[in-house]
């Protein structure tokens, strides 16, 4: 068989790359936990698909189809940052190609859970090592010397003692064909020469000149635009609709319902196509709708918040963790802390609105847009549609921010039926509005707080959670409590405290929900690390100190230490504030500094964060993401939130959901702490701690102790 | 409908629209220039600015009749080449995250350069605030005004 055939029917399909190739992918083979390297060569033969894979062409430029989406978390330089550094090529020489959706080739691709880098880099660094050895290998055989004399640097491959050189792309048709080698020795971090190194991210030109390419911007040929009007309720049909004005608008093509899911449910729109955006707007607006939303639940906010107070008082709910007996502890102490911490609903407001190009072919389906979860996106169009998936092509473009919203399938669904209506390819594209009035937002969550202190230690500490769980939305199971309960408190903290109770109380609202930056530790981390405070303050202890006698680890120990080191904690004055949460595998500690300005306001004058993911890439992209997800918290924490009124949603743009300025930011000082530990998390892990070191300043400040989130600044 | 003259990056284009479409839309669906966004349609965001006659506008919420033949500068025609002192100082300082707001801050931090070759704090807050970053990119924002009015010639 000839390997050049190969590559180029197999790969020219998917990609369009040309020539001979040295081609090595994953594999997981049937019964096996971990994943095994293969050749395209080996693959093919044995008829196996191949995951995530790098390909060297003949002018040694590496390819790598990135199975991950760029929604500004810098996966599109830490990637071919981590390939470059095994492979010994210069960066530039590493080009990423989104892959398309498929969970056959590429394993789980949504871009969640901060695993972009934590989720692949050990197979990454493998195979860029496996590719180097082999190359060499195949350079000692075309020398006829010995591999031990021969080493790679920037993309050669050279014999020392004769000081031979040739290029990779000489060397690729040779290396194909051998064995892949097993135990590859891996740098140690001391060797890196361009991971840990801040270097700068290769998408960042693109975003300078506006070449780079989102969603919104793709055209593809014939391609019709589409806006829907949508019921403000949220839920329910279309009873019916007058179209007349619309179609009197040049360009309005056709006005007809359109049904998409969301999660469980269906909602109906009136889709308005016309042949450019403007006029599809128009036409919206000159719609007449009358909606039907039987058994929707007109609610306040009010509604909401006071149903969940009772639930946390009444309510026994479902144990996630008990240790010892805090009930009782609680029960008979004399004196206790019983408090209920509050936290709004918040929408994502991407600033690329959602958008979607479908276009419907009967017996093919192609889908292009900001996407995070193309495999979901593909099962679920696969599934609605009765189309094989194999059929359902889902490409991504550069998202205009993600944060949870855009792993859903809720809008490529829209666009896929109003393609399948005209019969044309269309991108519908979401108003401002469309995306701040219909969610699904982060749920509000509201925490009864119990707890005691005696001889300055917690000797009981109870937390119940009322609140909407996502998987519901999902159709998860309802009688078992939220497995995220504890998401953003630090293990050790559930590992150390001996009395301790978490209790979720199923709460359920008509309303849809979703993850959002930091899924649940971004409302947990705010009551937590709240309520931590509070007990030490109780103890009369140092913040800091009262929380080592429960965070002893080694990791735990030494981000205090960094955390106390780099704000001055031992000699602060009034006004500091510290939270330390966990999630998606990386501890964050942040301590804030608050003082009183002229107008006797509250003002923020630094935020120091210190991060713990282990083992890294790229420090300047995770100090990017730390400072990002700070003013992100501080919006969620002190100017907006979503509220209901009569089934509606309050806030409908900028103007009512208010976001932070530039005007509003605090210096931050961001630092990592240096181990190599597993990868943990970079894009969310830095947004939970924020909100409680805020107002811990502030009760530090003040001795004024704020339980509700968001809270004006200006009114404390 | 109706034809209008738009002189966009010092070339002439005729195209015939709605005379009140917004020249956002002008620009990005008739000319075919993609770099300005769409944020909300009500002049909160920013992420739609371009410059008119050298002054920063919200193209979202300006009917394209009002600036036919007037002379407008998309993100395209700051320069071919990123060098720009504005665009040399957003990569310097690696300001973009997911990238979508950036069009508009850099043509607003341009405007704000050509009139003020040395903004202090005060001078970049406002000339900014008008400017949404959902990815939190402002203190880079800050930090790259300041680098580009110090490489300045």
């Amino acid at each position: 068989m000839d390997i050049d055939t190969i590559s180029r029917r197999k790969f020219l399909k998917l990609s369009g790359l040309t020539g001979v190739a040295l081609t090595l992918g994953y594999y997981l083979p049937a019964n096996a936990k971990e994943p095994k390297l293969i050749t395209a060569f080996d693959a093919e033969n044995r008829g196996i698909e191949l995951n995530s894979w790098i390909y060297i062409d003949v002018l040694g430029k590496v390819t790598l189809y990135s199975h991950r989406a760029e929604m500004g978390q810098g996966v599109y330089q830490s990637i071919p940052q981590i390939i470059a550094e095994e492979l010994h090529v210069d960066l530039d020489k590493v080009n990423i190609v989104f892959a398309p959706g498929d969970n056959v080739k590429y394993g789980n691709q949504i871009t969640g859970g901060s695993s972009s880098i934590r989720g692949s880099y050990k197979n990454l660094l493998n195979l860029s090592a496996t590719a180097r050895v082999m190359l060499i290998k195949a350079a000692s055989n075309k020398w006829n010397v010995s591999e031990l004399e021969c080493y790679a640097e920037d993309g050669h491959v050279i014999h020392k003692p004769s000081g031979k050189k040739l290029h990779y792309g000489e060397l690729v048709l040779e290396a194909s064909k051998l064995d892949i080698p097993k135990n590859v020795v891996l740098k140690k971090t001391s060797e890196y020469k361009l991971i840990r190194k801040p270097l700068q991210r290769q998408d960042t030109p693109l975003k300078t000149n506006g070449t780079a390419v989102f969603g919104i911007d793709k055209m593809i040929p014939g391609m019709l635009y589409a806006m829907v009007e949508r019921n403000p309720r949220l839920r329910g049909k279309v009873k019916s609709f007058d179209a007349t004005e619309a179609l009197k608008i040049p360009g309005v093509k056709q006005v007809f319902i359109v049904r998409m899911g969301v999660f469980n449910t269906f909602r109906e729109g009136v889709a308005v196509v016309a042949d450019s955006v403007w006029a599809a707007m128009k036409g919206k607006k000159a719609l007449k709708v009358d909606w039907d939303d039987t058994g929707f639940e007109h609610l306040n906010t009010e509604d909401i918040y006071r149903r969940m107070e009772e639930a946390l008082q009444k309510d026994e709910g479902l144990s996630f963790v008990s240790k010892g007996d805090s009930n009782a502890i609680i029960k008979s102490a004399e004196k206790k802390i019983d408090v209920v911490y509050t936290t709004p609903y918040q929408s994502h407001s991407c600033m690329e609105p959602l958008n979607c190009i479908a276009h419907y072919q009967k017996d093919k389906i192609e889908i292009w847009g900001p996407i995070q979860a193309p495999e979901w996106v593909q099962d679920y169009i696969s599934k609605e549609l009765g189309i094989a998936r194999e059929k359902v092509i889902v490409n991504m473009t550069f998202l205009g921010g993600g944060f949870g919203r855009k792993a859903f399938m809720d809008y490529p669904h829209e666009a896929t039926m109003i393609s399948k209506e005209i019969n044309a390819p269309v991108q519908v594209i979401w108003s401002r509005e469309d995306d701040a009035t219909q969610g699904p937002y982060r749920p509000g969550i509201s925490y009864r707080c119990q707890g005691v202190v005696a001889n300055s230690e917690i000797s009981a500490f109870k937390v119940s959670i009322a609140g909407q769980n996502n998987s519901h939305w999902r159709g998860g199971a309802k009688d078992i409590p939220n497995r995220s309960a504890t998401e953003g408190f630090l293990k050790p903290y559930v590992d150390n405290i001996q009395n301790l109770s978490i209790v979720d109380i199923p709460f359920e609202t008509p309303i849809p929900t979703m993850w959002w930056r930091s899924v649940y530790a971004s409302t947990n981390g705010f009551a937590y690390e709240s309520f931590m405070d509070e007990l030490a303050a109780e103890s009369a202890k140092d913040p800091i100190t009262f929380r080592r006698t429960y965070l002893k680890d080694e990791r735990s120990s030494e981000l205090l230490d960094k955390l106390e080191e780099v704000s001055g904690w031992k000699n602060r004055t009034k006004g500091y504030g510290v939270a330390i949460t966990e999630c998606f595998g990386s501890t964050v500690g942040q301590i804030v500094k608050v003082s009183k300005n002229a107008e006797n306001k509250i003002q923020i004058d630094q935020v120091w964060a210190v991060i713990d993911c282990g083992w890294y890439v790229n420090p300047d992209i995770i100090k990017a993401q730390v400072e990002g997800s700070i003013v992100m918290a501080l919006g969620a924490a002190t100017i907006h939130e979503i509220t209901f009124k009569d089934g509606k949603t309050v806030q409908n743009n900028f103007n009512t959901y208010k976001m932070p300025r530039i005007t509003d930011i605090p210096p931050i000082e961001v630092y990592i702490m240096e181990n190599d530990a597993d990868a943990g998390g970079v894009g969310e892990p830095g947004l939970p701690p924020f909100a409680p070191a805020l107002t811990n300043a502030i009760f530090d400040l003040t001795g004024k102790r704020i339980r509700k989130l968001p809270f004006e600044l200006a009114k404390v | 409908m109706a034809i209008i003259n738009l002189k966009i990056n010092s070339k002439d284009y005729s195209i015939d629209v709605d005379p009140q479409m917004p020249l956002l839309w002008a620009i990005r669906d008739f000319v075919g220039l993609k770099g300005t966004k769409y944020g909300c349609g009500i002049a909160q965001c920013g992420a739609c600015t371009v410059h008119l006659n050298g002054q920063p506008v919200r193209s979202c919420s300006l009917p394209v009749a009002a600036v036919a033949n007037k002379n407008i500068t998309t993100i395209e025609g700051l320069s071919d080449d990123n060098s720009h002192p504005i665009q040399k100082a957003w990569i310097e300082e690696q300001v973009p995250q997911c990238g979508y707001c950036q069009s508009g801050q850099i043509m607003a931090a341009a405007a704000l350069l050509s009139k003020n070759a040395s903004p202090n704090d005060a001078d970049i807050d406002a000339a900014m605030q008008g400017h949404i970053c959902r990815c939190g990119t402002y203190p880079r924002i800050k930090r790259a005004i300041k680098k580009a009015s110090e490489n300045k010639p």
